[in-house]
């Protein structure tokens, strides 16, 4: 029950008397209710739930463990090759 | 802390007694309605192969025949509309016969109170879209009914073709060893109309891509040899390709990192918990090419502008007959079934 | 797509699931809560990566498979109401109750739409003052604040034509009844992503700490999952039991605490009946009395529903992690999803559907 698809904020209005933004999914747009993310403003990620954003995304805490996971895939990249690499279909 | 596990559990559930809008998704409930009840009604060779149009030989010449409905909401929805669709959608499903359309039908139900404006809006572009395609609108027919006993327009269409001698395809002749030929990018079509659905809309850059693919084909009959084709309409790939490795009795491994999919599709997909694979095209068409000549039809399709986009998705194996199976962006494998009924955003 | 596509990438994968091989040397039950993280299992086909030391047991996190039929006559019953529109997310439409679903509601005449999401409701009820709008109201911590804002909204509008039927559930009870139940066999948990984005991951520390079991709280992408697996396997592996998070673009401890303070200003936390588990203390939401004018329950006078609940399938065991799917005599047989016998087969974000649909080569592959 808990899609929650991450989008960027690209304008912030209010409406009657509720904040909203326009909210960038990969190109195309949505409005979705920033109430519960009083801290984000355009610009920012947030994870989006039926219509409310329910967090931002931290941009630093994602660089973070993405650069660990990397590291760690440098430190196996010297074990055997392992099954799940791209196959290429003929 | 919960201590009376009661394992209970929903009671089985009754067969439908009643239509449900599933019944015209093109999955499941769908194939069970043509089989259950239209099939047993109709039975003859043409109907029982299951294909988009029946070929019927007439003094030494083959005819290809085709029916299509067109109920869509909006009328008008980005990329095209009602009359653009009714008029590429019959002329395609003579084209997946390997038949050179020639003529088409069309038969309108009117709703009491439709604006003329939007009638003739339609009608022209169903005329744009028979000039493009090389077919004529030969003969009609208009009906109107009360206010709210439809919605505001159908369109009914008929079309006939030629199949050029030799040509012999049908999704049963899919065979192991071919491969899996795919025009363009998935899912637009749908994703396009659902952007202007009621309670769903949103913005964004998704047209249909409604196109006639009777040039496509014949680039690609020139090019080698073709054994099945399918245009995925309503239920997408995924059930074209189901369809396909029922009626050939064949297996079909595709691989997902090589399936087109746009950005904003796959994006809006994304949003509505929906899978593309399942999402209705307009002017794509997926095709069993015998192996030797995969790279030759391939070629000849990327020459043409609605198969600029085409790729070689997978091919059809001897083992695991009638059931699809896709290799995952991760390498994973899982199963490509029907789906049930309409897809439903999964949004929560 | 930014946030998504690099957690689906199959070479962090492969090495992940290298480190996984590396680190699970004894066998290992782990249990992901919520039907999302079952869903992109299934659908990335997670389990051929993993070792087969490592064992996923499919959670109760499907707030469509664990609403009890009770629950389900009583929306059926008032969306068959001519003067009511009734508002539901897609994966409700489906499901099963005493008489058909809510597809043959709308079938039959009834007013069934689908919203994406709960605001979309109070734009109907004020586009139709002369109907009824009521929102079906399900799911888990997650979709509680965006509930509770559409009724929070409706007051401050004065919407006399909305109300809500609710029937929301939690997790940490259930997590609490499947680590008490005697059957149980889950050795650590992947926590739920986004109900914990809601809500933090304090309420799961002393879970951890009295069950002497690991807690992951986990994010939803291939990767994601993975690197949850590969925490929870070495804490296993190095005797450890407590909770950590994976998922911290998302989450943080304290959760988010606007959308809490509007969720408890709303609701309240009451018993909660599950779909194939039973009745669990304090483990889900109702409306505050200050609220109940919002109520459906109360303002649609529904005869008393008792249901019958034949005992056919196993999805109460399959919900808890005891079974899998295609342990059930009857699953991909009598049981697909055009004939579910059982809830879990009914959601897309159930186990049984999820395997169905996905993973059944698995099962060939097992024979």
């Amino acid at each position: 029950m808990c899609l929650a698809v991450p989008g960027k904020i690209v304008e912030v209005r209010e409406s009657s008397g509720v904040r909203m933004a326009t909210i960038d999914f990969g190109g195309i747009r949505r409005e979705a209710c920033l109430e519960y993310v009083p801290e984000a403003g355009e610009g920012d990620y947030v994870m989006v739930h039926v219509g409310f954003a329910i967090s931002r995304v931290d941009a630093d805490e994602a660089a973070r463990t993405l650069e660990l996971l990397r590291e760690m895939d440098q430190l196996a990249e010297a074990g055997p090759e392992e099954p799940g690499g791209p196959d290429e279909v003929p | 802390m919960p201590n009376d596990f009661t394992l209970s559990c929903p009671p089985p559930f009754t067969p439908r007694k009643t239509v449900v809008l599933g019944h015209g998704s093109g999955g499941k409930l769908s194939a069970q309605l043509i089989r259950e009840i239209f099939l047993p009604a109709f039975d003859n060779p043409w109907l029982r192969k299951l294909d988009d149009q029946a070929v019927i030989s007439i003094d030494g010449g083959r005819i290809a025949f085709t029916t299509d409905a067109f109920v869509v909401t909006p009328l008008f929805f980005p990329g095209g509309d009602i009359g653009e669709l009714a008029v590429n959608g019959t002329v395609n499903d003579l084209a997946m016969s390997g038949a050179r359309p020639v003529c088409l039908s069309a038969a309108f139900i009117l709703e009491e109170g439709f604006p003329l404006e939007d009638l003739a809006r339609v009608t022209q572009s169903m005329a744009r879209a028979a000039a493009a395609a090389g077919v004529a609108i030969a003969t009609g027919d208009t009906k109107v009914v009360n206010k709210g006993s439809a919605d505001r327009m159908f369109v009914t269409t008929a079309g006939i073709g030629v199949v050029p001698e030799g040509v012999e395809i049908s999704a049963s002749n899919a065979r192991p060893g071919d491969r899996v030929l795919l025009s363009g990018t998935i899912g637009d079509h749908g994703m396009a109309v659902m952007s202007r659905r009621e309670g769903l809309e949103f913005d964004g850059a998704i047209l249909s891509d409604t196109a006639p693919l009777d040039r496509l084909v014949e680039a690609m009959l020139a090019a080698g040899e073709i054994h099945a084709l399918r245009d995925p309409t309503r239920g997408g790939l995924g059930t074209s390709l189901c369809e396909m490795a029922a009626a050939s009795k064949v297996g079909v491994e595709i691989d997902a990192r090589l399936i087109p999919v746009r950005e904003e599709v796959r994006a809006a997909c994304e949003l509505l918990g929906l899978d593309p694979l399942f999402v209705a095209n307009e002017g794509k068409l997926v095709s069993f090419v015998r192996a030797e000549d995969a790279g030759a039809v391939l070629a000849a399709m990327r020459q043409r502008p609605e198969g600029r986009e085409a790729a070689i998705i997978g091919e059809a194996v001897a083992a695991h007959p009638g059931m699809v199976l896709m290799k995952t962006e991760i390498g994973g494998t899982r199963v490509v079934d029907l789906p049930f009924g309409e897809q439903l955003p999964r949004i929560c | 797509m930014k946030y998504l596509d690099e957690y689906r990438d199959a070479g962090l994968a492969g090495k992940l699931a290298e480190q996984i091989r590396r680190t699970a040397t004894r066998p290992a039950a782990l249990m992901e809560i919520c039907g999302g993280q079952t869903h992109s299992i299934v659908k990335y086909g997670l389990d051929e990566l993993l070792p087969r030391e490592v064992e996923l047991v499919h959670g109760p996190g499907c707030p469509v498979c664990v609403t009890p039929l009770e629950m389900l006559d009583r929306a059926h019953a008032i969306a068959r109401r001519p003067e009511v529109i009734f508002c539901s997310f897609g994966d409700m439409l489906r499901v099963p109750g005493s008489r058909g679903d809510l597809f043959q509601i709308k079938a039959e005449g009834g007013d069934v739409r689908v919203v994406y999401s709960p605001l979309d409701c109070l734009k109907l009820a004020r586009a139709h003052p002369d109907r009824q709008v009521v929102f079906f109201a399900v799911g888990f911590e997650t979709t509680a604040p965006a509930n509770a804002m559409a009724v929070w909204q409706a007051r401050a509008q004065g919407l006399a034509n909305f109300s809500v039927l609710v029937s929301h559930v939690l997790v940490p009870p259930a997590i609490t009844g499947i680590l008490e139940s005697p059957n149980n066999r889950v050795q650590a948990f992947l926590g739920p992503g986004h109900v914990c984005a809601v809500m933090g991951w304090r309420e799961y520390e002393p879970l951890a700490a009295r069950y002497r079991v690991p807690v992951v709280i986990t994010g939803f992408e291939p990767v994601d999952l993975l690197e949850g697996i590969l925490m929870a396997v070495r804490q296993l592996a190095q005797g450890r039991a407590e909770v950590e998070n994976q998922y911290a673009r998302a989450v943080t401890r304290e959760g988010n605490p606007e959308a809490q303070r509007r969720m408890f200003q709303v609701f309240e936390t009451c018993d909660r009946a599950w779909r194939g588990i039973g009745v669990i203390p304090e483990s889900g939401y109702r409306l505050r009395p200050e609220f109940q004018e919002f109520d459906a329950g109360r303002r649609f006078e529904v005869e008393s529903i008792r249901p019958e609940e034949p005992e056919a399938c196993i999805s109460g065991l399959v919900l808890q992690g005891v079974k899998k799917p295609h342990d059930c005599p009857a699953f991909a047989k009598e049981c697909t999803p055009q004939t579910p016998l059982g809830a879990t087969m009914v959601s897309a974000e159930g186990a049984c559907a999820a395997y169905y649909n996905y993973g059944r080569h698995l099962v060939r592959h097992a024979e």
